[in-house]
C-alpha cells in the first residue's frame, strides 16, 4: 500500500462513513478531513456519534460503509495493518486507562520496548523526556493510584507521545476530571498543538475548543451538520448547532 | 482376559451408584444439620462458642478427608470402637460436610445486608425472632447456589468411602474390574456415571448463581 | 474401661513421617507449578476466538470438575500403563494431580482475566501491542494478583487431596500413616499425628504463597493496596 503523505493530502480523512450498532444508526454519512499540523475539535451531544467517529479512525470500531484514510492507509479495509496504524496514531481515553500494576515509567516504556524494540535505557530516557513535556518528571517511579486524576491523564498523554505518533486523538479526556484538574491537562494539549502536533479531539470544553482548534466539526445524530473555524460557535448557521450552543452543553 | 461387560456387571454398578446417592444424602442431611449448628455457633455472641466452632472448621478443612475416614474406621477400631464401613463413611462425611456447609452458610448469613439486621433490631424482635423471620429466609436464598454446588463435592467425595470397603460406585467398579481386567474401560464408565450425576447439579448451581446476579467463585475442592 | 493411648510409640517413627511429609510437599509443588501452567493455557484457550479450542478447554474443565479425583488418578494410572508407559508412582501422581488442579485453576484464572477492565486492553491496543504482548504484560499478572487468594486456597486443597495418591502406592504422608499404623497397631494415634502434620503443611504452604506474593507483586509490596 503506497503511502501518500504529500502536503496536499490530509493526514486523516473520512468519507461518507456509515456505522450501525444493531438497529441503531450511529454514523450516517460522516465526512471530514484533517490536515497535517491541524487541530480539529469534534463537538456534539451525547449520542451524536462523535466518540464513535473518533474510535473508527484508530480502528476501535469497524465501519459498515465509507472510507477512512490515515497517513495514506485505508483503515476501513479488513486487511489494515493495525500495528503500523497504531504506531502512527496515539489515542488518549476519558478514563486514562493507565496500567495500575506498572509504575508510570513502566507504563511509558512498555510499548517502545515491546513494539519498537527500543533498548531499555533508551526507553527510560524517552520516558523522562515525555514526562518533562507534560510536567510530571518527579512522578516517574510512582504508581498510577498515587497520582491525581489530572496527573494520570497527563501521564496517559505522555505514554502515547512516547510512541512518537503522527496524529493524536483525544476522546473527551477532561470529562472524567474534577473541574480544578482540567486546566493542567488542557495546558498540555495546548502546548502540543503549539508544537505542531496534528490532533483530533472530541470535547465538551467549548472555550478550549474555540481557543486552540483550527476547525470545529459539529455532529448531530450521526451526521456532520456544520464545520468551519471556531467562529461557527459564535455565529452558528444550522438550527441544531444554534440549539446546542444555546443550551449550555459546553463549558465556557 | 476376563469376560465381557454384561448386564450383571452393569446392574452391580447401578447398585453401587444407588449407594453413592444414599451415602451422599446421609452426608448432606447429617452434615446439613450439624453445619447449620456450626454456622450459628460461628456468629454466636459468646466468644468461646465462636472460637470452638472456628477451631472445628479449621481442623476439618486442614485435614484430608481420607485421613478423617481412616481415623474413623481404623483409628476408632484400634481404641475399641468398631464401626461398619457405612457407619464410618457416613460419620466422616458428616463431619466433613458440616465444616464446609457451616462455612458456606455462615458466609451467607453474614452476606445479608447490614440494614436488614438493623431493621430487625429496630422492630424490637428478640435475637431468635430476628434470625428466624428476617435473616435466615434471606440467607437461604443467598446460600442456595453454593450449597447446590457443594452437593457436587459431596457426591465426588463419597468415592473415598471405597477405600474403607464401603461398596458404592467406585468400589463396585473395582470389584467389576477384578473380574474383567479392563481397568481403563471400567473406570471410564465409572467416570461417566459420576459425570451424569454431577454435571446436571453443576449446571443447576450455575444457573441459580446467574439468577442471583452474584458472580461468586464457588467453594472449590479438587477431591 | 479406659482407652490407652500411646503417642510416644508412634512419634518415634518421626523419620518416616518426615519422609512422607516431604514427598507430599514435593507432589504438591510439582503439581502446583505444572497445574498453574496448564490452567493458564486452558483459561486462555477458553477465551480464544477459535471455537474448537474454546470448546475443548470447556470440555476438559467440566469433565475434571464433575468426576472424583480418585477416579481420575486410576484412569491416568491405567491409561498410561495401557499405552506401555512404565512410570514411577510419583510421576503418575503428579500427572493426575496436575490434570486435576489445572481445570480448577483454569476457572479461577478465567475469572481473573474477565475482571481486567476493557479500557486497559484498549489502551494497550492503542499503543500497538500485539495480542500476545497484551496477555503477557497487561492481563496475566494483574489477573493472578486479583485471584491470588483463591489460587492459594486451591493449591493448599491440592496438597490435601494428594492423600488420595496413597491408593496408587505413592509414598506420601497418608501412605506412610497406613504403613505405620499397620506396623504399630496404633491407628488412632497415627492418624491424629498425621492430621496435625497436614495442618502444619497447610500453614507452611500458605506462608510460602504469601512470600511468593511479595516477590510477584511489587506494587502491593510497596503500597499495601489491592488492585
Amino acid at each position: 500500500m503506497q503511502q501518500n503523505t504529500s502536503p496536499a493530502t490530509p493526514i486523516v480523512s473520512l468519507r461518507d462513513v456509515q456505522k450501525s450498532f444493531g438497529p441503531l444508526k450511529v454514523l450516517d454519512g460522516v465526512s471530514f478531513a484533517v490536515e497535517r499540523g491541524e487541530v480539529l475539535a469534534i463537538i456534539g451531544r451525547s449520542g451524536s456519534g462523535k466518540s464513535t467517529a473518533l474510535r473508527c479512525i484508530d480502528r476501535f470500531e469497524k465501519v459498515d460503509g465509507g472510507e477512512i484514510t490515515v497517513c495514506g492507509r485505508r483503515v476501513d479495509l479488513p486487511d489494515v495493518d493495525l500495528r503500523a496504524l497504531r504506531q502512527d496514531v496515539g489515542i488518549v481515553f476519558q478514563s486514562y486507562n493507565l496500567f495500575p500494576h506498572l509504575t508510570i515509567e513502566q507504563n511509558i516504556t512498555l510499548a517502545p520496548c515491546s513494539v519498537k524494540r527500543m533498548g531499555l535505557s533508551e526507553a527510560k530516557a524517552l520516558a523522562r523526556k515525555v514526562l518533562a513535556q507534560v510536567g510530571l518528571e518527579e512522578k516517574i517511579h510512582a504508581y498510577p493510584e498515587q497520582l491525581s486524576g489530572g496527573q494520570q491523564q497527563r501521564a496517559a498523554i505522555a505514554r502515547s507521545l512516547a510512541m512518537q505518533p503522527k496524529v493524536m486523538l483525544f476522546d473527551e479526556v477532561t470529562s472524567a476530571l474534577d473541574p480544578e484538574l482540567t486546566g493542567e491537562v488542557l495546558k498540555v494539549i495546548e502546548q502540543l498543538a503549539a508544537d505542531g502536533m496534528t490532533m483530533v479531539m472530541v470535547t465538551h470544553e467549548m472555550g478550549f475548543a474555540r481557543s486552540i482548534a483550527d476547525r470545529i466539526v459539529f455532529m448531530h445524530r450521526g451526521k456532520v451538520h456544520e464545520t468551519g473555524p471556531a467562529s461557527i460557535l459564535t455565529a452558528p448557521t444550522t438550527p441544531e448547532l444554534v440549539q446546542f450552543v444555546g443550551t449550555g452543553n459546553l463549558k465556557s | 482376559m476376563g469376560g465381557h461387560l454384561n448386564i450383571n456387571h452393569l446392574l452391580f454398578l447401578g447398585h453401587g451408584a444407588l449407594w453413592t446417592i444414599g451415602l451422599s444424602l446421609i452426608a448432606l442431611i447429617g452434615g446439613g444439620i450439624a453445619g447449620f449448628v456450626i454456622a450459628l455457633a460461628r456468629i454466636s455472641p459468646l466468644r468461646s462458642v465462636r472460637l470452638l466452632s472456628a477451631a472445628y472448621v479449621q481442623l476439618i478443612q486442614g485435614t484430608p478427608l481420607l485421613v478423617i475416614l481412616f481415623l474413623g474406621y481404623f483409628g476408632l477400631a484400634a481404641i475399641g470402637l468398631k464401626m461398619s464401613p457405612l457407619a464410618a463413611a457416613g460419620a466422616s462425611l458428616t463431619l466433613y460436610v458440616a465444616a464446609y456447609l457451616g462455612e458456606i452458610w455462615r458466609g451467607s448469613i453474614q452476606s445479608v445486608p447490614k440494614p436488614q439486621w438493623e431493621a430487625a433490631e429496630g422492630l424490637a424482635l428478640s435475637r431468635t425472632q430476628r434470625m428466624m423471620k428476617v435473616i435466615l429466609p434471606q440467607a437461604i436464598r443467598i446460600a442456595t447456589p453454593p450449597t447446590v454446588g457443594f452437593m457436587v463435592q459431596i457426591i465426588k467425595n463419597t468415592s473415598l468411602a471405597s477405600v474403607v470397603g464401603f461398596v458404592e460406585l467406585m468400589r463396585s467398579g473395582q470389584i467389576v474390574n477384578n473380574s474383567l481386567f479392563e481397568p481403563f474401560v471400567v473406570y471410564a464408565l465409572i467416570a461417566l456415571v459420576y459425570f451424569a450425576m454431577c454435571y446436571p447439579l453443576s449446571l443447576f448451581s450455575q444457573r441459580l448463581e446467574r439468577r442471583m446476579g452474584r458472580g461468586r467463585a464457588d467453594f472449590l475442592a479438587p477431591a | 474401661m479406659g482407652i490407652e493411648l500411646d503417642f510416644p510409640a508412634v512419634l518415634e517413627r518421626w523419620p518416616n513421617f518426615l519422609g512422607g511429609a516431604i514427598l507430599t510437599l514435593e507432589l504438591a509443588l510439582f503439581a502446583t507449578v505444572l497445574g498453574a501452567l496448564l490452567g493458564t493455557f486452558a483459561a486462555v484457550g477458553r477465551g480464544t476466538h477459535n471455537a474448537l479450542i474454546a470448546r475443548a478447554c470447556k470440555v476438559y474443565v467440566e469433565a475434571i470438575r464433575n468426576t472424583p479425583l480418585l477416579v481420575q488418578i486410576f484412569l491416568v494410572y491405567f491409561g498410561l500403563a495401557s499405552v506401555g508407559l512404565k512410570l514411577s508412582a510419583f510421576t503418575v501422581a503428579v500427572a493426575a494431580l496436575t490434570i486435576n488442579v489445572g481445570a480448577y485453576t483454569a476457572e479461577i484464572m478465567r475469572a481473573g482475566f474477565e475482571a481486567i477492565p476493557r479500557g486497559q486492553i484498549e489502551a494497550a491496543e492503542g499503543l500497538a501491542l500485539s495480542r500476545v504482548q497484551i496477555y503477557w504484560h497487561i492481563i496475566l499478572l494483574p489477573a493472578v494478583e486479583r485471584v491470588y487468594p483463591a489460587l492459594t486456597s486451591q493449591f493448599v486443597l491440592l496438597m490435601l487431596a494428594s492423600s488420595v495418591c496413597s491408593q496408587i502406592s505413592t509414598e506420601e504422608l497418608t501412605a506412610v500413616a497406613n504403613y505405620i499404623q499397620s506396623d504399630t497397631y496404633r491407628a488412632f494415634e497415627t492418624y491424629i499425628i498425621v492430621a496435625v502434620l497436614y495442618i502444619i503443611l497447610s500453614l507452611v504452604m500458605r506462608a510460602g504463597f504469601w512470600g511468593l506474593g511479595l516477590v510477584l507483586f511489587p506494587r502491593r509490596r510497596r503500597l499495601g493496596t489491592a488492585l
